[in-house]
């Protein structure tokens, strides 16, 4: 059963920190009162909320829709009140609150009808369109909705791999979800190759594992399942998608593409439980399993709902002990500072991990690089970190995209082996995002230049438009007096007029003042005397003016 | 002698027509350098730069008629793509000149008259409505460049800063904090 391995460059080995959460059972985190269900917890649009203020709602209820081609859904984690829909702390790197959906819990966790969809019955590409609104995402740490990875595209699918090396320290949710629920994952699996119609399932488990990958060779021998499980060397980063392809099938995934496009797809063991529960129950994503570690009293795994807020999971874990200096979230190579603890559970966090000085001391300050080559020789992806550092420090981003900074998958290997203790992997997300903001620039201003040129053309063509139907009309008119010209009514008509104006003008001539017509002599006296003292007035006056 | 001249002038001949060919053939339509600089110029068509759009701002400054730190959009950032284009050295903004914060038109839903005076003034075709309808303004597409508020009779334009969040969040420059230096070392 078990497959052959294939050498990768780079990685290291840190310290593993497994053994402090991977002894005890999941425990199921129990109903709490308050949930705050964020509209975005997975790569793309955020769901679209379709619920507000005051409504009632049912566990597993949608209450955000996706919203665009790349987007997925999310449900109510148990029945109750909506209290608000409004921007709350969650976690994410910037710190920055977003949009989420409170729900107050009425105790009863009452949920919707869930109907099991019975896949085997139907075609692929119908099967990925009924999984479009159960919310499903990858639960590995990129959160890509699941449904657009099972619908088929370009490139078959000849290999699933199903992703349970979990290589970050600290992280066990997925050894304990492999070692307790090794047949619904499996199952889950069956579903995935039904779905893309792979023909070879792998399965890769780091070597810090062995219960977990007999767990998942006893489930597949108990479904009956031809996958092959392979045991992968401890190497960070060997759960990074492109590196665990690496390591079973040999193929090193081109710069630039993903491992689709060499017929490759590639599932966290967590999601093919979440979409077990989905096709088996019909049950939407509504909880996950989370490592709580650190600095806790009990570290353990919990399964919770999503929306569970992070104080609440590490209350569960018997809560921080002294001198905690903060949280991450996610692993320490790779996750980041929780700024607030009310912050709720989402479908990409997997672990938690409480800080302090002796086990994460603070980061000494960097130094100048000294062009050791060290991290290159760590880099998996077999990039040359150093010239990407400079390249980024000195916001050169063509020079850094040119060595291919988007081939970087901000592993941390690079990071963690620096001797001089250069935060290299911040420059690349600080390059990295430059980019892509850059990027989002250009492609907006081309539109608006577009949409700019589109109505100046548009102007012009209205103004020919307008100008050719003036014209017209103005030429109809003409044609219309050329016509009369040749009309010989015309010409009486004309002559009509000019009569009328003659008569008219006669008329105006003949009107007289009709008072001094017809005066008795009385009246012709009185004419005269005032016209002679007129007169008289007149030139006494000239002499003055 | 003859025969020398012969062979020269049809050598002039020949290649005259080859030239003549190709300058049709290849023959160079619009302003390549104007292009270049529209491609840098961020395209909201606002005007600030006192021509009216983008491209004829461009032109001018191909003709070397105009200044390369007109375009505050642009930003500091701009001025150096330009300056670098045009091989002349980056100067700041002129006086009352300075580039603002990134922003949006908002209409006041419960003010607007469906005048259509706004949409007329838009230079990107992001405002939508009808006469005497309410009009909306496509967020995603308005470059921000204000031509829409003065138009308006009732005065229910309004220019929202576009502020951080998740969306558009971008992972800050790395900085070693000065208090933690002094702490280890």
């Amino acid at each position: 059963m078990s497959g052959e391995v294939y050498p990768i460059p780079g990685g290291l080995h840190p310290a593993e920190h497994k053994a402090e959460s991977n002894a005890r059972p999941i425990v199921v985190a129990p109903l709490t009162e308050r949930y705050l269900v964020p509209l975005r917890q997975h790569l793309g649009q955020p769901a679209r909320v379709l619920v507000q203020a005051g409504d009632t709602v049912l566990k597993g209820q949608m209450i955000g829709a996706p919203d665009g081609r790349i987007s997925a859904a999310v449900h109510a984690p148990t029945s109750g009140r909506v209290l608000a829909v409004e921007d709350r702390p969650v976690a994410h790197p910037s710190g920055l609150p977003d949009r989420c959906v409170v729900i107050e819990s009425d105790g009863r966790d009452a949920a919707i009808e869930m109907r099991p969809i019975d896949w085997r019955d139907l075609a692929p590409g119908e099967l990925s369109k009924r999984l479009a609104n159960m919310g499903l995402a990858g639960q590995g740490g990129a959160v890509f909705p699941s449904h657009v990875k099972l619908a088929l595209g370009g490139t078959p699918i000849e290999t699933l791999i199903l992703n349970g090396a979990e290589c970050e320290p600290w992280i066990t949710c997925d050894d304990r979800l492999m070692r307790e629920r090794a047949t619904a994952i499996m199952q889950g699996t069956e579903i995935m190759r039904h779905a893309l119609g792979a023909r070879r399932i792998l399965v890769g488990i780091e070597d810090n594992k062995p219960e977990a990958a007999l767990a998942m060779q006893a489930a597949c021998q108990q479904l009956n399942l031809a996958a092959e499980v392979s045991v992968v060397p401890t190497r960070y980063p060997s759960g990074g998608a492109k590196q665990l392809t690496q390591l079973l099938t040999g193929l090193e995934t081109p710069s630039g593409k993903i491992s689709t496009d060499i017929g490759i797809q590639v599932f966290n063991v967590a999601t093919a439980y979440a979409l077990h529960r989905a096709v088996a129950l019909g049950e939407p994503m509504l909880t996950r399993v989370v490592t709580v570690t650190g600095h806790v009293a009990q570290p353990c795994n919990i399964e919770a709902r999503l929306g569970t807020a992070i104080e609440d999971l590490i209350r569960l874990a018997g809560g921080d002990l002294d001198d905690v200096t903060g949280h991450i979230i996610g692993g320490p190579m790779m996750g980041f500072d929780l700024d607030d603890t009310a912050a709720p559970l989402v479908k990409s966090v997997n672990c938690v991990i409480a800080k302090d000085r002796a086990l994460f001391p603070a980061h000494p300050p960097a130094m100048p690089c000294t062009r050791c080559g060290q991290c290159a020789l760590a880099c998996p992806a077999s990039l040359q970190p150093f010239e990407l550092y400079w390249h980024a420090k000195a916001k050169n981003f063509d020079k850094a995209r040119a060595y291919q900074l988007f081939d970087c998958i901000e592993c941390g290997c690079c990071s963690h082996v620096c001797p001089s203790h250069i935060p290299l992997v911040d420059y690349y997300r600080f390059g990295k995002s430059e980019i892509a903001a850059a990027d989002r620039a250009k492609q907006a201003a081309e539109s608006a230049r577009q949409r700019h040129e589109f109505q100046l053309l548009r102007q012009q063509r209205e103004k020919a438009e307008k100008a050719e139907r003036l014209g017209k009309k103005a030429s109809e008119r003409l044609e219309a007096g050329a016509v009369a010209a040749d009309d010989p009514g015309a010409e009486r008509k004309k002559a009509l007029l000019q009569a009328a104006i003659e008569r008219a003008k006669q008329a105006k001539e003949a009107v007289q003042p009709k008072n001094t017509v017809s005066l008795t002599p009385e009246q012709q006296r009185q004419i005269d005397a005032i016209e002679a003292r007129r007169q008289a007035t007149a030139q006494d006056s000239e002499p003055q003016t | 002698m003859i025969a020398a001249i012969i062979v020269m002038a049809a050598i002039g001949l020949v290649l005259g027509i080859v030239l003549g060919w190709a300058e049709l053939k290849f023959k160079v339509t619009g302003n390549p350098l104007a292009d270049k600089i529209n491609d840098i110029l961020p395209q909201t068509q606002c005007g600030q730069c006192g021509f009216p759009g983008c491209r004829p701002y461009a032109e001018a400054m191909a003709k070397g008629e105009a200044d390369i730190n007109r375009c505050p959009p642009g930003g500091e950032a701009g001025i150096q793509r330009l300056a670098d284009l045009l091989g002349v050295e980056a100067k700041p903004f002129g006086a009352g000149v300075a580039p603002k914060p990134k922003s949006v038109a908002i209409i006041d839903e419960n003010t607007c008259i469906g005048c259509t005076l706004c949409i007329q003034a838009c230079p990107v075709d992001a405002i939508v409505g009808a006469s005497k309808q309410l009009h909306v303004v496509v967020a995603d597409l308005c470059t921000g460049c204000e031509l829409c508020v003065a138009p308006c009779p009732v005065d229910c334009i309004h220019m929202e800063v576009i502020h951080e969040s998740v969306n558009n969040w971008k992972w800050r420059y790395p900085v070693i904090p000065i208090h933690q230096q002094r702490e280890t070392a």
